[in-house]
Parts: C-alpha cells; sequence; structure tokens
C-alpha cells in the first residue's frame, strides 16, 4: 500500500471488506457496487493575495441492484454498516416498485491493466505548500506591476468498482492543477498545468507564461470580424476536443442519429488523428469504467477519416458488440463518454507555426463554448485572455476578444500545420486530453 | 446535529478563530427520467457533511467532512484552522464582514405534497403519458421525460451567536422531444430545456405543469422544425417568450452584478464584470422599461428560503431600476468593502463547499404590454421561444443566445415557423432597446438548477421571473 499519510482515504482492505459485504447481503439476482472517495484541497488567489482556501473529504456508494428485471439505484455519502444497508434497501425498493424495463447488463470478470496514477507527492501537499506556490506566483506579477489570479488544487481518490458477476477493480490516483490569470491595467494573460505528480508543476515556467502573455496582451484594439487563418494554442484545441467528445464520438449520439460522425467518410484534414486511450501513462491513465469494464483503445479519427465510437454496455449490447470501457455511473441516460482524448501531433515547432502566415488570428483559449448545431458541430464562444494579430509571421498586436461562430469538423478540415510538441489538459470535471497546437485555414468571427 | 455545531464553534475559538461558522447539511434527492417509452433511470441520492469556516488573523480557511463524529469535527476544525493560517502568509487585506449577523429561526419550503411521499408509480406514469403524447407524432426519433426531487436540511451556527435551521423542498419535470435528419437536428421541450422546469415547492408544482398535455404539441413542433426555413440574417426587431427572458437575464444582469466577480474574485474561472463600482447608480444599464430586482422571497423561486449560508435573512433589493444600475448581489465581505451591508446571497452547493454569492430571484418586473400587443406593432421582427444555446463574454457583455423554436413577425403577423434562430447582441445596448414588457398575467417565475460558478465548481439552484419582452434593432440569424 503507498503512503496516504496526508490524504486521508480508506484502505483498500478495508473498501474490499465492505463493498463484499455490501454484495453478499444484497437480495437482487445482480448488484453492483461503486465506492469513491477522495480528500482534496484547493487554494484560489486573487489580486496578488488568497481570498478562499478550502479542503474537503467525502465518499460516495453507490449500488446498483436488478431484481426481477427491474433496476434501481440507491447512492450515500457514508461507509458504515448502517449506510450499506440502507442504500441497499432503497436501491431495492426502487427495483420492487417499478414496472419491468430493459435492463443494462453488469460485465463479468476481466483483467484490467493496471496504470500508475498516484504520487505520494501529489497526496501529501500541505496548506503551507500550497500558500507558497501560489505566493511565487502572485510575487512575479506583482514586481512586473500585475495582479494574479488563480487557483491551485491538490487531491487523492480512489475508485472501487464491484460486482455480484465477480467484477472487482480497484485504482488509487491523485492529481494536481493550477491555472492563473494575470491582468495588468488593459489586459490579460492566461496560463494553466496539470499532473499526477504536483512536482511536475513548475511554478516559474507557469508565472512566467501567463506574465508574458499578460504584458504583449495590453492595449487590445478591436479587428473586423470575419474569417481568418488561425493558431490555437492547446487550451483552446483541448476545448474543441472535449466538444467532440461531448456531440459526437459517443455511440449513443451515433444510434440517435445526432453525431457528426460519419463512419467510413474523411471529416476533417487528413493530418488530423484522434484517440481514446485510458491506459496511456502521458494522459490520465485509468484502467476500468465506472461499469467496470477494463478500458481499450479506441482510434475515432484516423488520417482524417471517422473511424470509431466508443460504447458502455447498453450501446454495446444494442450494437451487439463489446464495450471498450466508456460507461458512465449508472443510471447514466447519456451514453458512453471519451474521457482519455489525444490529438496526434506534427513535426512543426509551436513557435512556427505562424512563420508563413500573411494575417491571421493567435488564439490562447475559448470561453463559454456552447453547441449551436451538433450535427454539424458548430459551436460558439469567445476567445479570452490573449488574442493577437498575426502579420506577415509574426505577431504584431493584441486583438479585443472575438466571438467566433464555426463547425469543428470545418475548421479541423483545413489544417495546415500541427505543432511537433504536446500539452496535457486535465478537464474540470472528468477525464483529460493531450494535444498539440495547432494552425488551421478558416476560422469564421462573428463579433 | 446542534451539539456538533456547537462543538465545533468552541474549537474554533479556542484554537484562534476570530470568526467561524458552520454549516451541517442532510440532502436527498431522487431523479426519475423515462426514455422513448421506458423507464430509463431512477436513483436515489443522499448526503450529509458538516463544513467549517473560519477567519484566522483576517484570512480564511475551509473544510468540510461527511463523518460526523465528534472527533472528526475535532479534525476539521483544526483543518481549517491550519488552512487559514496558510492562507494568512499570503492574503491582501484582512477580511472584513461588518456589523455582526445574528439570525435565529427555522423556515421551511411551504409544501402541499410532499414529493418522497408521492408513489414512484405515480410519477412514472405521469411521465409515461406524456410520452406516448410525443410518441403520438410520426417522425420523432427521441422522447426524453425527467423529474427531479430535493429536500434539504440545512443548519448554520456562528461564533456571532446566529442559530438557523431551514428545511427546503424542490421539485421539477421536463418533456423533450427530438427529431432527426440525415442532416439536422432539432428539439422541443416543455416547459422549459435542458431538463425540467424547477421550483421550490412540492408535487403540487409537477401536477400544475401538467406534461401530458404537452407532450403532442412538442412532438408536431419538433418535427415541422425539420423543414422549416432557417432563421434569416439581419437586424430585426425581436421578441423573446418569458423563459429565454429569464435566461438572458440570467447571463446579462446576473451575473455581472455579483459583487465578488467585480472584485476579481471569479477572475481565473467565470470571469469579472463590465458593472464596476464607479457605474454605480450611473450607468443607464436599459431603457426605464428595465427594473429587475433580487428577492429571495419570491414564492415558489429556486432562490426562496429563510436565511443565507451566512445567517443574513432573505430581503428584496434592485439591481436596475427603471433602467438605471442601482445595486449589486452582496455578501458581508464585499458588502462591506462598499461600506454597505450584505443583502443575502451567499449560498453554498453543500456542506463541502463555502458559500458564494448566487443568484436569488433575479427577475425582469412585468411592464404593461402583451405578447399580441408586441406582435401586432411589429414590422418587420422575429419570435423566439426556449434556449437552445448560450454563450456570454467573461465580462458579460458580448452574447450569442440561439432558441429552438421561432416564427417570423411581417406587418403585425406571425408567420413561418423558423429553424437554428440565434441572436447576437452588447448587455447595455440589448437592454437600452427594450421597448416594451408584457404584464403581470405573463409573467412567470422560471428556475434555472444549472447555474456554474466557483473553484472547485459549485452548481446553485437560482430563478428569474420574466415576462415576453421586446427588443428593437437586433442582429439574428448569425449561424455562420
Amino acid at each position: 500500500m503507498k503512503s496516504i499519510e496526508v490524504a486521508r482515504l480508506t484502505e483498500e482492505s478495508e473498501l474490499k471488506t465492505f463493498i463484499h459485504g455490501l454484495l453478499e447481503r444484497s437480495p437482487a439476482q445482480q448488484t453492483e457496487v461503486m465506492v469513491s472517495e477522495w480528500d482534496s484541497a484547493l487554494t484560489r488567489f486573487a489580486n496578488n493575495g488568497i481570498h478562499q482556501n478550502v479542503a474537503e473529504r467525502d465518499v460516495s456508494v453507490r449500488v446498483r441492484v436488478v431484481k426481477n428485471g427491474k433496476t434501481g439505484v440507491a447512492a450515500i455519502n457514508q461507509m458504515t454498516e448502517s449506510a450499506a444497508a440502507d442504500v441497499l434497501s432503497r436501491a431495492v425498493a426502487i427495483a420492487d416498485l417499478q414496472p419491468k424495463g430493459d435492463v443494462v447488463p453488469m460485465p463479468g470478470p476481466a483483467k484490467s491493466r493496471p496504470v500508475d496514477a498516484w504520487s505520494d507527492a501529489t497526496a501529501s501537499v500541505t496548506p503551507e505548500e500550497r500558500a507558497d506556490f501560489v505566493e511565487a506566483i502572485c510575487a512575479k506579477a506583482r514586481r512586473a506591476g500585475l495582479k494574479a489570479f488563480g487557483a491551485y488544487s491538490t487531491g487523492a481518490e480512489q475508485l472501487a468498482i464491484a460486482n455480484s458477476l465477480g467484477v472487482f477493480h480497484h485504482q488509487l490516483s491523485t492529481k494536481a492543477s493550477v491555472n492563473s490569470v494575470v491582468m495588468g491595467e488593459s489586459g490579460s494573460g492566461y496560463a494553466d498545468r496539470s499532473a499526477i505528480d504536483v512536482r511536475e508543476l513548475d511554478k516559474d515556467d507557469l508565472a512566467d507564461e501567463v506574465i508574458d502573455k499578460a504584458q504583449r496582451n495590453q492595449n487590445a484594439q478591436p479587428i473586423e470580424p470575419g474569417v481568418y487563418e488561425v493558431v490555437l494554442e492547446e487550451y483552446a484545441v483541448a476545448e474543441m476536443l472535449e466538444f467532440m467528445s461531448f456531440t459526437g464520438f459517443s455511440a449513443l449520439a451515433a444510434q440517435e442519429e445526432r453525431s457528426f460522425m460519419r463512419l467510413g467518410e474523411r471529416i476533417t484534414g487528413e493530418s488530423v488523428n484522434i484517440w481514446d486511450d485510458g491506459l496511456d501513462p502521458s494522459g490520465v491513465p485509468t484502467s476500468f469504467d465506472f461499469e467496470g469494464v477494463p478500458k481499450q483503445k479506441v482510434q475515432l479519427i484516423t488520417k482524417g477519416v471517422a473511424s470509431g465510437l466508443v460504447y458502455d454496455m447498453e450501446t454495446a449490447q444494442r450494437a451487439g458488440r463489446q464495450s471498450t470501457g466508456h460507461g458512465l455511473p449508472a443510471p447514466n441516460t447519456e451514453g458512453p463518454f471519451a474521457v482519455n482524448l489525444f490529438m496526434a501531433p506534427g513535426g512543426t515547432p509551436k513557435a512556427d507555426l505562424i512563420s508563413d502566415i500573411k494575417r491571421g488570428i493567435w488564439v490562447t483559449r475559448f470561453w463559454y463554448v456552447r453547441v449551436v448545431h451538433p450535427k454539424t458541430s458548430i459551436i460558439t464562444g469567445m476567445t479570452r485572455e490573449g488574442t493577437f494579430l498575426i502579420e506577415n509571421g509574426r505577431i504584431t498586436r493584441p486583438v479585443k476578444d472575438l466571438r467566433f461562430t464555426q463547425s469543428i469538423l470545418g475548421a479541423l478540415d483545413g489544417t495546415l500545420a500541427i505543432s511537433r510538441s504536446t500539452k496535457l489538459q486535465i478537464s474540470e470535471y472528468l477525464g483529460a486530453s493531450r494535444v498539440p497546437a495547432v494552425r488551421l485555414k478558416a476560422f469564421t468571427f462573428t463579433s | 446535529m446542534k451539539d456538533l455545531a456547537e462543538a465545533a464553534l468552541n474549537a474554533a475559538q479556542v484554537k484562534g478563530a476570530s470568526y467561524a461558522d458552520v454549516r451541517l447539511d442532510e440532502r436527498v434527492q431522487q431523479d426519475v427520467t423515462v426514455k422513448n417509452g421506458q423507464l430509463a433511470a431512477v436513483s436515489d441520492d443522499a448526503s450529509e457533511g458538516l463544513g467549517v469556516r473560519v477567519l484566522v488573523d483576517g484570512a480564511w480557511g475551509f473544510a468540510g467532512s461527511a463523518r460526523l463524529s465528534t472527533s472528526e469535527v475535532q479534525e476539521v476544525v483544526d483543518r481549517a484552522i491550519r488552512i487559514a493560517r496558510a492562507s494568512a502568509r499570503a492574503r491582501s487585506a484582512p477580511v472584513d464582514l461588518g456589523p455582526p449577523v445574528t439570525s435565529r429561526g427555522h423556515y421551511r419550503t411551504p409544501v402541499e405534497r410532499d414529493p418522497f411521499t408521492v408513489p414512484l408509480t405515480e410519477k412514472v406514469e405521469l411521465l409515461l403519458r406524456a410520452d406516448q403524447a410525443m410518441a403520438s407524432v410520426k417522425g420523432v426519433t427521441i422522447r426524453e421525460g425527467s423529474m427531479e426531487f430535493i429536500k434539504q436540511k440545512k443548519i448554520f451556527a456562528s461564533t456571532e451567536g446566529a442559530y438557523t435551521e431551514q428545511e427546503l423542498f424542490e421539485s421539477g419535470a421536463g418533456i423533450e422531444a427530438t427529431a432527426t435528419s440525415p442532416d439536422e437536428v432539432q428539439n422541443r421541450s416543455y416547459p422549459n430545456s435542458f431538463g425540467r422546469h424547477q421550483g421550490a415547492g412540492g408535487y403540487e408544482y409537477i401536477s400544475a405543469l401538467q406534461l401530458d398535455r404537452h407532450g403532442q404539441r412538442i412532438g408536431e413542433e419538433a418535427v415541422k422544425l425539420l423543414s422549416a426555413p432557417q432563421c434569416p440574417s439581419g437586424v430585426k426587431t425581436l421578441i423573446l417568450d418569458a423563459s429565454q427572458v429569464a435566461l438572458q437575464v440570467h447571463e446579462s444582469c446576473g451575473h455581472p452584478t455579483e459583487l465578488d466577480r467585480v472584485f476579481g474574485m471569479e477572475a481565473a474561472y467565470a470571469g469579472t464584470s463590465f458593472m464596476t463600482p464607479e457605474k454605480l447608480n450611473h450607468l443607464r444599464y436599459g431603457s426605464p422599461k428595465v427594473t429587475i430586482t433580487a428577492d429571495a422571497l419570491t414564492p415558489a423561486g429556486l432562490g426562496t428560503f429563510g436565511w443565507d449560508d451566512e445567517g443574513v435573512p432573505a430581503q428584496r433589493s434592485f439591481l436596475i431600476q427603471d433602467g438605471l444600475f442601482v445595486g449589486y448581489l452582496t455578501s458581508r465581505e464585499t458588502a462591506s468593502v462598499l461600506g454597505q451591508q450584505s443583502n443575502g446571497t451567499m449560498r453554498a452547493d453543500g456542506w463541502n463547499r463555502i458559500p458564494l454569492i448566487r443568484m436569488t430571484n433575479v427577475s425582469l418586473q412585468p411592464g404593461d404590454s402583451t405578447l399580441e400587443q408586441m406582435i401586432a406593432e411589429t414590422k418587420d421582427g422575429v419570435y423566439m421561444e426556449t434556449n437552445r444555446s448560450w454563450s456570454i463574454d467573461d465580462k458579460r457583455l458580448n452574447f450569442q443566445f440561439g432558441t429552438q423554436l421561432a416564427y417570423e413577425i411581417l406587418n403585425g403577423k406571425r408567420g413561418r415557423m423558423l429553424k437554428n434562430a440565434t441572436y447576437a447582441g452588447i448587455t447595455p445596448e440589448f437592454w437600452n432597446s427594450c421597448d416594451a414588457v408584457a404584464g403581470k398575467s405573463e409573467w412567470q417565475v422560471w428556475g434555472l438548477a444549472n447555474c456554474g460558478k466557483g473553484q472547485p465548481p459549485q452548481v446553485a439552484h437560482v430563478a428569474h421571473g420574466a415576462a415576453p419582452t421586446r427588443f428593437q434593432n437586433v442582429k439574428v440569424g448569425i449561424l455562420k
């Protein structure tokens, strides 16, 4: 057992005993138990000082029972004998009270490949260390005559899933993330970093990037909206991929004819390769999904051609195939979800992406992105904290943030270059993406 | 529970907190979903725990735990104190909470029928009836209906002597019909979009929605939208239905008047605000038709309660009065910076989160027009109904919304159905172009149960009273 000295998580053996006790006492034909437990902290700063600083310790025990062809789900945030009895009886009562319906099958036992997603260093970060990390960023901003804002979080968690067919999977993981906006009198910059191991977060590197961006982004002037060639930094690319996952990569979206994925057809430029791989250690690896199915790598877009979808138990059953290990916790009406996304790097150094651009826009990040038209992958949103005009191969001046309304597939169809380097972007809610920066031929800014 | 609260406050004071408060929350939530004629999901979630917030050396610390034992309370307090001391190493000005708050009492949401006593079969049968109504329309490819019920017991106690107990109920429901073609996905939902319409109340709130009477209509509209013409682009008169006005108020008035955003406390996440303090009592935010209030006393509103999560009593205040920007949503800490007292808007998304400034029931006050009158007075315009997409910049100025349904208006008459309608604008320009608001008979409180803010993320349940409203010279129909 690895050290969990500061992050207080229940020992795996105790967790296993609790789960097996619950499975044994269940009167249902099939029972599934999912336990997630976390101990996390977050230090938030604004105007060069800490203004919010929080920590929490919580657990979720989720029970799904199938009894006489009927399903019931209940959850509780306690891990005691009485809580186990309570959550089980509520799940059974729900099953008993409802009409017979379709049952989402539970998987049988299958070996999952272990992954290393744990760092003792992350699990043992103290409030004082978080404060000092934040102060280092604020001090640099202060010296530059700027103000720093942001959040620095560290946390440890464990996830266990078991069912009465013999499945038992368990995984420990940690995560450390820091994001910062630095503001001057008339403009701001943004940077973030995430890692499993907190020692990979370099506060000076982060501070230098965000301060440099803020200094270059002062006194931005408006620019006429229209169609521009663009360079999207990794922050923006990761958000675009998240929206592709949300609207198109799920088998349910395809089965319900809501997806933009037209399998076998070319839907983006040929240099675009996107896949989901929960086992790749350069992402945020996870060996199994929330239904207890081992993770499989799924090629989603290969050389621009729509090549695959992610499945959970329900959509796999409907399609007569195996789940790819992309199920969400029960009860789930949203379908499977690709949460370990990768986009293949290209051969261009990031700094050279602009070298052949006569007139274009450099976008640091997107903000408030929403789907306008799912089937044509049209999204809208704003640029934020670092939008620059590119002229004759170099950045010439900052421009005011712009609204875009653009088809993602349309944008990627015009992929002209992809950076050699990639960056890990851990999602705020679930999963992560490892993506490059890209140069795109045409991107529509509407205001 | 009261003993645990007292133990936490005592421990915090002994360990050096100049102020401490504790919240004990117990929450149960039931969700029921019917999809394509089948009961797709029923879940019953329970959560309880406590959160302790302390001020030490002028800086905040907070810790929460799901374990409700005396020993755990001591550990939670120790953790909060240690975090506060760490905060003090890198704080700005010391926190000033202003005058003490000593509220005491009990509040319960008025409920005619406790939703947790209503049999599951009754809920499922209603959703299935609505499902069948949608299924009667040829061309509807996906049908979904859902309900959500929440019961929350909250205790708040502080070292200033406040002690309040609240029992809050929410009930919500909605249905949605989807029609698809090789190129299009079109949805219609009732009564609102994004899953459901929700209010503070019991099952009577669900019964009043009459979900089963609207299934066929929204099914027919979803199918018809597939072959409807695209909303044309242009600068036109825009009339919004009440639910879309509610979201417009939420995004372009509710958020920018949150004083924590104004002071940069959300700058690295949700953003800041264009409504900075020097504009208070000076900015002509909207036309004289525009009066917007924050009112935590509004019946059935999701932002209705007895006290906020700092113990400040529920109250009503003006944000916009006859078009003039006159007030903020405030907390004790932020109000004191402006020499004001909190107007009671601090709410936390459960025991494990600190309270943040959240909208209560932020409402556009009714006017004196009617939807029919607005249409009759319009030569060239578009009527838009039920939100489909929404996006606004980090200062809350540049927005673009899309709606599920639209109709063209020509020479005072409602014309063809239009699809993929969007409109865009800049907040003060938009609200200054408002020339008519419908009256009380068309005014309704709309619950939004998906308002995100804060790090770690929190979701608030808020509400907005609104009626159909008209705006002039608006950019509509921007699809690309």
